[in-house]
């Protein structure tokens, strides 16, 4: 009888742990991760203040993958993000209020995602959402902040539609269509390929934004699209589709995916023995392609927003600066969660009240703001018009190749 | 026809994973009648303690002993996990309903792949540990050196520049040979080859286990019906839980395969796998173990032919349609008896 007791409480245990990490964004069991503004330092010179009440703080709202197929992109953008307000309440905050984040994990799922943004405006009442990377959980967040008229800014979706939804809806990084149009001048100009297969995911509306652009463009500058095959995220084996590829005989196996997939990609590519070069977008763009992919992935190139070697001194500054937090160097996720979130807090400066409507007048004005993923001015559509780079991978690094305009 | 044999043979490897996994599945089910839903992650499991054995033997050391080490630690681990998980969730429940046995498979499977996405780590000994790995993807170190074990193709043209002035014919090449350019239309890795080859061993191994040994003889009277071997002497929790850590220790040895031909390992590998394997097992005809083998070579077979020759969006629905037709025209299995069910 005891010892049945005992295994009860086991597998009630057991099953708590399996339930714990489930309702970790159901609004039943609220527990938030919450950046903290920075605590007073115990200096005799300065007496404890009071801690900051709920009146005090300027509450953001941030949903983030921070588990999950995208979990390395959620690190990296919370950590840009944390890095912005830090800044901004050394610097005295908001008319002497301080800004806090609230982060919830959506775990790479955009029902999560959803629900989290609901759970942002409804619960925590926040100012303005920062989120997602993946444009396909920016698309299922965004109608809620749309509705409840909470401007949203997206680090890093790339998706075109992100920003169609509506208004309140922006971003700080191009779009697709500026991607792939990239990618295929630089395949068609500087590699000179004239045959390119493309793998693409289409589970997510981002890979299959960038097939589309980079499809239409790479045709009309002269080439030949000689396979298009698919698999889904989270896919494991790729064999099928690349034996498929390999009889077409390419030059260039565009893939616009994310990391973890291209890494595997490009394992089993090279396992089939199909000799290509990778191609593909800022999806690629985690120290964990080098991780998971090793010698397989070297020698691809990549669009991306930022390069860690560009030499502008605000560039530099920010690295030096995430450096000293963190102990690594910021990927362009971190760079662009850095200037979403100081976007925001540059808009709360000149914004005349913290209502949902101001707040959106003063964020469409941004006009040339010196962020470190390159300057960002907001077109009409409320998407930044700003370059790209080409990066290749060498040595385990992105290296610096060329930088692409509009 | 070149892509053809190639298909053939990725279809035969993505087949050897799920057969090893769905060997452990069908003999817990022979056995217990218990869908073991936790199967696949007890495999994830294994994968890990793997990579742990892998990583303190110094990462990449590709060594028979280091291979064999890596291989015997993870089994014996999973083994223990698995006799853990009967003593403490499945025995207490063996009187209850059927399902609430096989919620508890469910809930053990959501525990282990969620729990394993945790970080947890601790300082002793004057470094750190690594309890929980967390969520993010590992790489698995190759414990055994990934070398060409065959391969097939067009020779290689005698000048580069003029491909179609190629000296025509077959050529067939056996051993490692990365860098030649040409011969390399279809290529056969030692991992496929070991793999299917240990696939095929215990399929046979524990055929022979359970219907030429005295333990088999006792698991299958268990199976029969387990109070009447209760009351006939034979020890039913011994048999019970011999058979878990015998599926568990199964297991690791596929998981560890499975690591070896994707290379990338995270905390919920073992679900979408465990789910393969189980059709698989159903298909071959649940509790058949050379069924288990066909209805998973099978499986890996048809996935693989229908992404390579049409979509990979068929992917799933063909291995789910696959398991609806095997239902509805042989429900008991290609290899399976049917039971007269007495009312």
């Amino acid at each position: 009888m005891r010892l049945q007791l005992v295994a009860a409480c086991a597998a009630v245990a057991v099953l708590g742990l399996a339930c714990e990490k489930k309702t970790d964004t159901k609004p039943a069991e609220p527990k938030p991760a919450e950046v903290k503004p920075p605590e007073p330092k115990p200096d005799a010179a300065k007496p404890a203040e009071p801690k900051p009440t709920e009146e005090d703080v300027i509450l953001l709202g941030e949903v983030g993958s921070l588990t999950g197929g995208q979990a390395a992109f959620g690190i990296s953008t919370r950590n840009g993000i944390e890095l912005a307000l830090e800044e901004a309440n050394a610097a005295g905050g908001i008319n002497g209020k301080k800004l806090a984040v609230r982060v919830y994990d959506d775990m790479s799922k955009s029902d999560e995602a959803a629900a989290a943004a609901t759970r942002l405006i409804t619960q925590d009442k926040v100012k303005v959402i920062l989120g997602e990377v993946a444009s396909s959980n920016s698309l299922a967040m965004a109608p809620k902040a749309q509705e409840a008229q909470v401007p949203m800014i997206s680090p890093s979706s790339t998706s075109p539609k992100v920003t169609e939804v509506g208004d309140y809806i922006f971003r700080v990084c191009f779009i697709d269509p500026f991607q792939g149009f990239v990618m295929a001048k630089f395949a068609h100009d500087e590699l000179h390929f004239t045959r390119v297969a493309i793998l693409t995911d289409k589970k997510s509306a981002y890979s299959e934004g960038l097939t589309e652009v980079f499809q239409k463009k790479f045709a009309e500058m002269g080439g030949k699209i000689v396979d298009v095959q698919a698999y889904s995220q989270g896919d494991t084996d790729f064999r099928a589709q690349l034996t498929a590829i390999k009889k077409r005989k390419p030059e260039g196996l565009y893939v616009p995916g994310y990391y973890e997939d291209v890494a595997r990609i490009a394992e089993q590519a090279r396992e089939q023995g199909l000799k290509v070069t990778m191609m593909g977008g800022d999806g690629w763009d985690s120290a964990k392609l080098f991780e998971l992919g090793r010698d397989a992935v070297e020698g691809g190139y990549a669009s991306n927003h930022y390069s860690a070697d560009d030499p502008t001194p605000r560039v530099q500054e920010f690295i030096k600066k995430y450096q000293a937090k963190y102990g690594t160097v910021p990927d362009s996720l971190a760079a662009l969660g850095y200037d979403a979130a100081r976007v925001a807090v540059d808009a709360m400066k000149r914004a005349k009240d913290l209502s949902g409507p101001a707040l959106r007048e003063a964020i469409a004005a941004t006009k040339e703001f010196p962020g470190a993923a390159g300057v960002i001015t907001l077109d009409e559509h409320r998407n930044p018009v700003k370059p790209a780079v080409v990066l290749k991978i060498e040595g385990g690094k992105f290296k610096y190749v060329t930088t692409i305009s509009p | 026809m070149y892509e053809l044999l190639q298909h053939l043979i990725n279809g035969l490897a993505a087949g050897t994973i799920y057969a090893l996994v769905a060997l452990g599945y069908t003999m817990v089910y022979g056995v217990l009648k218990l869908i073991n839903f936790a199967h696949g992650d007890v495999m994830m499991v294994g994968v890990y303690v793997g990579y742990a054995v892998a990583f303190l033997l110094g990462r990449d050391a590709a060594s028979v002993a280091g291979a064999l080490t890596v291989f015997t630690v993870a089994m014996l681990a999973c083994a223990l996990i698995g006799f853990a998980v009967e003593r403490f969730a499945y025995r207490p429940l063996r009187e209850k309903p059927r399902l609430t046995a096989l919620i508890t498979a469910i809930g053990i499977s959501f525990a282990l792949s969620y729990g394993f996405q945790l970080d947890l780590s601790v300082t002793a000994f004057g470094r750190e540990w690594t309890v929980l790995p967390g969520a993010a993807s590992k790489r698995f170190p190759d414990i055994i050196k990934a070398q060409r074990w065959a391969s097939v193709g067009e020779p290689a043209p005698a000048d580069p520049d003029h491909p179609e002035a190629g000296p025509g014919g077959v050529c067939l090449r056996f051993g490692e040979d990365e860098q030649a350019s040409g011969c390399d239309d279809v290529i056969l890795w030692n991992w496929q080859v070991i793999g299917f080859g240990i696939a095929l061993a215990l399929m046979v191994a524990l055929q022979v286990l359970v219907y030429r040994t005295r333990f088999g003889k006792a698991m299958r009277a268990v199976s029969y019906d387990h109070r009447v071997a209760a009351l006939l002497g034979v020890p039913v929790d011994r048999v019970i839980a011999l058979t878990f850590m015998l599926g568990s220790a199964l297991a690791a040895c596929a998981g560890i395969l499975f690591a070896l031909k994707d290379k990338t390992i995270q905390p919920l590998m073992g679900l979408y796998v465990g789910l393969k394997a189980f059709i698989a097992a159903v298909i071959g005809g649940i509790g058949n173990l050379p069924g288990a083998v066909v209805g998973a070579l099978l499986l890996g077979l048809c996935e693989e032919f229908i992404v390579g020759y049409t979509s990979s969006s068929w992917r799933d629905a063909v291995a789910f349609g696959f398991l609806i037709v095997v239902l509805l025209v042989r429900p008991e299995g290609l290899f399976g008896r049917a039971q007269a069910e007495k009312v």
